[in-house]
């Protein structure tokens, strides 16, 4: 661990300084998260009057239930839709943005950002109202050009619909990291290409994008993240995971298992399956991007 | 690689303005909707101009809420309030508790300091999504459900503004330390009096990114606050449109809409250099 040449000499002070924080972490991050450990081992009652050891019982259920498949590829999905077109879009706007003159690219740039700001449960709100079938004018112009649109009944435009919500406020986040990555690309290498007389596009292909590589790779998994976590207030607003769990992910199946069905071991399983995944994401971007922070 | 020609300039200025068209479509019909009245949005097509129904709308939307909600929705006022409280309840949690603990492991040496490090990293592996159950038990019994400690002291652990913080320290020179020390300075005092205002700009670009998370919560929000009363304004727009088996009154709940947009989009508009520093180096 890095440190400081000159520190101070009291003994009892650092205690004292890190103690709120240290309590929050124990008491509302280390207790629960080992609550839900402990729990995926028992069976519960709805009322909580009975509690029965059923050992690894709730995992083999879980693993078993051809729904929880579902639930996963379900998020697979929606992290892949939104990981492509918020990737794109952000990639595409940083590029545009890096090209023009500063002074008229800092103007774009509040454009695309200020969607970063609009909270996941609020941009389902917003899309609800554009693609509700009775009043919403996106799903006037589908039935313009004859699309049989709704969402309401259909699991597979509900899913889609959920994916371009989640994405639309995303490239913002993209697209601060790429313009970030662009402008911290060396001019002298973007000149000496441009020099040995290669066109605009060899340049981007050739030099820049894979200099982008640790960006790009810190993006997957932040996408990744995001899909998984943040859009629980989407789908809540949207589609509530129905129509017949077509866009139920694996959050929203904590949720859902968990304070609408009570099924406290199972959705306990749940959440230790997501905590595993996550750590083991957390460990590769580490290993992949080094992030400095130890 | 500024493009120079005009041609050039010109097609990448349509480009921009296509796409920011795209981006800005969706909130503008929102906008356009809670202008109007219900009736107006109910055509087909809805209009697409703002409409004379602005104030009526906005002033229905704070004092009362939605009529169809009834019970189960608030003022938009209260729902404000109670959105502010707990946004500005995380952000000085969070600066607060993190800028003391990165201070403690950046300017003094004691025993555990390493494992206090590591509990810290270990936070970002545990999203509140995945330990809402037992947390929920938690705060039931420490009596917390329903009151704004229970909406906030859950959420104020923060990995990346302890390292955020901690790396603006070590970047700070041993002389100014040494300086403060010869002084006679004690450790609380250089902390209060030389540290803080030093570090002014990291404080700055945290403050816009919690703001903008802690505004921006949802799950928990939905979890603790059994009583209309203490419904954020992103919880109290689902009880609105939950109402949607009788007329939904479009206009109040996009109006509402607009109302829980506006403060954390403001923040990033206004601050945006600070909120660019915040979000691209705490990544690092």
């Amino acid at each position: 661990m890095v440190s400081k040449q000159i520190v101070f000499k009291q003994k009892l002070l650092p205690y004292l300084l890190i103690l709120p924080e240290a309590v929050i972490i124990l008491v509302f991050f280390f207790w629960p998260a080992s609550q839900a450990v402990l729990q995926s081992f028992f069976r519960e009652d709805p009322w909580g009057l009975s509690k029965q050891f059923v050992g690894i019982a709730n995992y083999l259920t879980l693993f078993s239930d051809e729904g929880y498949l579902k639930v996963i590829l379900t998020t697979l999905y929606l992290s892949s839709v939104v990981t492509v077109f918020s990737l794109l879009g952000g990639l595409v706007f940083a590029w545009l943005v890096f090209s023009l003159p500063k002074k008229h690219g800092s103007m774009y740039q509040t454009l695309v950002i200020w969607p970063y700001a609009v909270a996941p449960a609020t941009a389902g709100v917003v899309w609800l109202f554009l693609f509700n079938p009775r009043v919403g004018i996106a799903a006037l112009v589908l039935e313009y050009f004859n699309v049989d649109w709704n969402y309401v009944l259909n699991g597979s435009q509900a899913l889609l619909l959920v994916s371009l919500a989640a994405s639309w406020k995303r490239i913002s986040y993209n697209f601060l990291f790429f313009l970030a990555g662009f402008m911290s690309i060396p001019r002298s290498l973007v000149e000496s290409a441009v020099v040995d007389g290669a066109g605009r596009l060899m340049v981007f292909r050739k030099v820049i994008l894979p200099l982008l590589n640790p960006v790009i790779t810190f993006l997957l998994t932040m996408n990744l993240l995001y899909s998984v976590f943040d859009t629980f207030g989407t789908i809540h607003q949207l589609t509530q995971g129905g129509p017949n769990h077509a866009t139920e992910t694996l959050v929203y199946k904590v949720f859902s298992d968990g304070f609408l069905g009570l099924d406290l071991g199972g959705s306990s399983a749940q959440s230790v399956v997501i905590m595993t995944a996550v750590i083991i994401i957390t460990v590769i971007q580490f290993k992949f991007t080094q992030r400095k922070v130890v | 690689m500024a493009v120079e020609n005009k041609g050039g300039i010109l097609l990448l200025h349509v480009l921009c303005i296509i796409g920011v068209a795209l981006i800005l479509f969706p909130m503008y019909f929102v906008f356009v909707a809670s202008t109007h009245n219900v009736q107006a949005i109910m055509q087909k097509p809805m209009p697409l101009i703002p409409g004379t129904q602005f104030i009526v709308n906005y002033a229905r939307a704070i004092a009362s809420g939605s009529r169809m909600a009834g019970a189960f929705s608030a003022s938009g006022a209260s729902m404000l309030k109670n959105s502010a409280i707990m946004a500005v309840g995380i952000t000085l949690g969070k600066v607060v508790i993190a800028f003391l603990a990165a201070y403690a492991l950046v300017y003094f040496r004691f025993r555990g300091s390493t494992l206090f490090f590591w509990m810290v990293i270990i936070t970002l592996m545990l999203p509140v999504e995945i330990r809402i159950l037992p947390t929920y038990k938690i705060m039931a019994d420490l009596k917390l459900l329903d009151t704004y400690a229970g909406l906030i002291l859950p959420l104020i652990a923060s990995a990346t503004a302890t390292f955020f913080y901690r790396q603006s320290f070590l970047s700070i020179p041993d002389e100014l330390t040494e300086a403060a020390m010869i002084d006679g300075a004690g450790p609380l005092r250089f902390m209060v009096f030389i540290l803080a205002p030093v570090t002014r700009t990291t404080t700055a670009a945290l403050v816009v990114v919690q703001f903008i998370y802690g505004w921006n919560q949802y799950l928990w929000p939905l979890l603790m606050a059994s009583t209309p009363d203490l419904h954020t304004i992103l919880v109290g727009l689902k009880a609105m449109i939950a109402a949607e088996e009788q007329l939904p009154e479009w206009n109040i709940i996009m109006a509402t809409t607009i109302l829980a947009a506006l403060p954390p989009v403001a923040v990033i508009v206004l601050m945006q250099e600070q909120f660019i520093e915040g979000m691209t180096e705490k990544e690092k």
